[in-house]
């Protein structure tokens, strides 16, 4: 006799990366580390955004990066010349970094250095404005980039990366005098559906605003020690 | 394509399920849903799905995924509104932005259909 029966599953899809990235996370926290997850389209600026935290950052904090590249080490060599650890996770045909390769470099990084002496981790996400967001990685904050020369219209048509960041870079600023590119509509695109997320318009080329994205930064460390110390007491 | 990583985890899931069942049954349909506010085509993980699967223990099986809408919930008008993707997420009455999205995000695996045939026995796909 044939019967069909119904078993209730009711598992998320992402069930096995969300439960790689918790396990990230409390390695993250167990070594007194905050760990952001760099995002954005291709060619936004995430490389040169980061080169420009290098250079003023690591003077006050010790910082790895962990860098997603879809097949070259292009990225990891420009951020090598910091004197940082740089952990290049090849992604081969994948769009995104998923905890899982994010745990292998974290392994990696405690395996080579001290992971405790570390304060902050920079995961620099593969460029791609869908995928990325669905994927958590074990980070305590999410940081969007978009250019300027995208368009206001990108945070509505992919709105659950903008829906999920906690900071949003837009730059390439310098650019704004040559394009048509309301900034101020970019931002009121980005408010219709994440009201509380700190927009810092910057660029890296002439420097501007990136005082205001390493405040940013400086105070997320500082909630995360916090945090981290009220675990403890 | 994240697609084809979404349909690994799926297969993942179903495969731990039906290795714990012991009498390991003919799998005949996966029901899914599927929130519009994800980064999920269902168009690309049919096939994705259908690519996948193809000589596993789900060979065959099929995949139904229920859409849910977008749904946010304005606590300005104390009412819930359907934004328009792509075009407008703030509450088209008071403008406030979307805050409390109630429905739209869901990536889930609901249920699996089985007969009672196991895969060993059965020696005619049911179809």
């Amino acid at each position: 006799m044939h019967q069909t029966f119904d078993a209730a599953l009711g598992i998320n899809l992402l069930h096995a990366n969300q439960e790689g990235a918790d396990h990230n996370r409390e390695h993250f926290d167990e070594w007194g580390i905050t760990c952001f997850n760099v995002m954005s389209s291709p060619g936004a600026g995430k490389t040169a955004l980061l080169e420009k935290t290098l250079a003023v950052l690591t003077n006050e904090y010790k910082i790895a990066v962990i860098e997603g590249d879809m097949t070259t080490e292009l990225d990891a060599d420009r951020l090598r010349k910091y004197n940082v650890p740089v952990i290049a996770i090849n992604t081969g045909r994948s769009c995104h970094l998923d905890s899982k390769m994010v745990s292998g470099g974290i392994h990696r990084l405690a395996n080579e250095y001290n992971p405790s002496e570390f304060d902050l981790v920079l995961v620099e996400n593969v460029g791609n404005l869908v995928c990325p967001a669905e994927f958590e990685v074990g980070e305590h904050a999410k940081v969007a980039l978009l250019s300027i020369t995208e368009g206001e219209d990108k945070p509505l048509k992919y709105p659950v990366m903008f829906q999920e960041a906690n900071c949003l870079l837009i730059t390439k600023m310098d650019l704004a005098p040559h394009l048509d590119v309301d900034v101020n509509q970019i931002i009121a695109n980005v408010r219709q559906m994440n009201p509380h997320v700190t927009i810092i318009p910057v660029s890296a080329k002439t420097g501007e605003g990136l005082n205001i994205w390493f405040d940013w930064v400086r105070s997320q460390l500082v909630q995360s020690a916090k945090q981290q110390l009220s675990v403890v007491h | 394509m994240h697609e084809t990583d979404m349909t690994k985890a799926l297969i993942v899931t179903v495969r731990k399920w039906w290795s714990e069942q012991p009498e390991k049954p003919q799998i005949s349909g996966i029901h899914l849903t599927v929130g519009k506010f994800t980064c999920v085509e269902p168009v690309s993980l049919q096939f994705a799905f259908e690519v996948q699967t193809r000589n596993t223990f789900l060979e065959g099986a099929k995949l139904v995924i229920q859409e849910t809408p977008l749904i946010a919930f304005c606590h300005h008008c104390q009412q819930e509104y359907q934004p328009e993707i792509g075009i407008e997420y703030a509450c088209p009455t008071c403008l406030s932005p979307m805050e409390d999205i109630r429905s739209g995000r869901e990536l889930k695996i609901d249920r699996v259909e089985y007969s009672s045939d196991s895969v060993e026995t059965s020696y005619a796909p049911n179809i």
